[in-house]
């Protein structure tokens, strides 16, 4: 693996910073176990702040009572599910063109928090829905779009790791992330699309929020909240993978020793 | 202030079932994840090492 006169080991961390330096799996291994507890720090300031706002100081809604306060965890959870398919989809399909086994490996990691956030949304949607529509569940085309997200991911999941190949489960794995991304603007442009139960968009980029601003701060100081969490819990995935999977490289053997031996 | 007292704060205006429900789900479920994800970092390591009985003696 080393070139010949050079020394293997610790040296590598001296060589300049390029644009890839961090695909080399050693190197993101590193920067990933600076990053995740910051973003464990940021994940839970942001989330005790937004619960803070949320019940205490956001005021009951004049329509839906209490009911509500379910939007703070219900449109984050939304949100980060259609977002995390798309970052999946991305990586997987760089991973595949430019046979990138880091970008691969982060695809399969962000799934089963892609997944998480997906059943979230629907499971918090349900609880809302029993006490304003009077149902749990509707065959509405959000709702619909949404529950076909969620198979998704849990088909990807499947797929990637059925094909005992890794490099072909990858492939597998990209296709499928990459065909199925058609399903999240239709998640998205459903309600407009399709006369539904579910309410338009609360917040977009074009009109003013239809909301009271406290309710606003809640919700989005939560859905960073939920962006620094899939960014640590990923990042613990991703690091973990890469350790199973590299377990013959040098750099993983004496880590693996160095953690016993300590 | 919404809340005169705690009872009042957990029965969210009659709603408390549907709301505790929700955040009690995310609440499981964002301690679960991140607690399996470092199981499976540890798992990985400890297979590593043993992969590797002794490295010094490999050199």
């Amino acid at each position: 693996m080393t070139a010949p006169g050079t020394q293997p080991g610790p040296q590598v961390n001296a060589a300049p910073l390029r644009l890839f330096t961090f695909a080399a799996p050693s190197r993101f291994y590193a920067l990933a176990g600076w990053l995740v507890p910051v973003f464990w720090v940021a994940a839970v300031v942001l989330a005790a702040v937004s619960l803070y706002i949320g019940f205490f100081v956001a005021p009951t809604d004049a329509t839906q009572g209490d009911a509500y306060r379910i939007i703070f965890i219900h449109v984050p959870a939304a949100w980060m599910s259609m977002l995390l398919y798309l970052v999946m989809a991305f990586w997987a399909g760089i991973g595949w063109a430019f046979n990138a086994r880091t970008a691969s490996m982060l695809a399969r990691s962000i799934a089963p928090t892609g997944a998480m956030f997906t059943f979230l949304a629907l499971w918090t949607g349900s609880f809302w829905g029993k006490p304003t529509w009077g149902t749990y569940w509707v065959w509405d085309a959000r709702l619909t779009t949404e529950l076909i997200l969620l198979f998704l991911y849990l088909g990807y999941i499947a797929l990637v790791n059925a094909i005992d190949d890794v490099k072909r489960g990858d492939q597998a794995g990209a296709l499928l992330a990459l065909v199925g991304s058609v399903n999240v603007p239709i998640i998205y442009f459903s309600v407009k699309w399709w006369n539904t139960l579910h309410q338009g968009a609360t917040v977009s980029m074009t009109a003013a929020p239809k909301m009271a601003s406290t309710m606003l701060t809640a919700m989005l100081l939560m859905t960073l909240a939920c962006w620094a969490y899939a960014f640590a819990v990923v990042f613990m995935r991703t690091r973990a993978l890469m350790i199973e999977r590299d377990g013959h490289a040098r750099w993983v053997a004496e880590l693996a020793q160095r953690r016993i031996t300590a | 202030m919404n809340w005169g007292s705690a009872s009042e704060f957990f029965a969210m205006g009659g709603y408390g079932f549907y709301v505790w429900a929700s955040y009690g789900a995310a609440a499981v479920l964002m301690l679960a994840e991140p607690l399996l994800a470092a199981h499976r970092h540890r798992q990985a390591l400890r297979q590593a090492a043993q992969d590797h009985p002794s490295l010094n003696e490999a050199e």
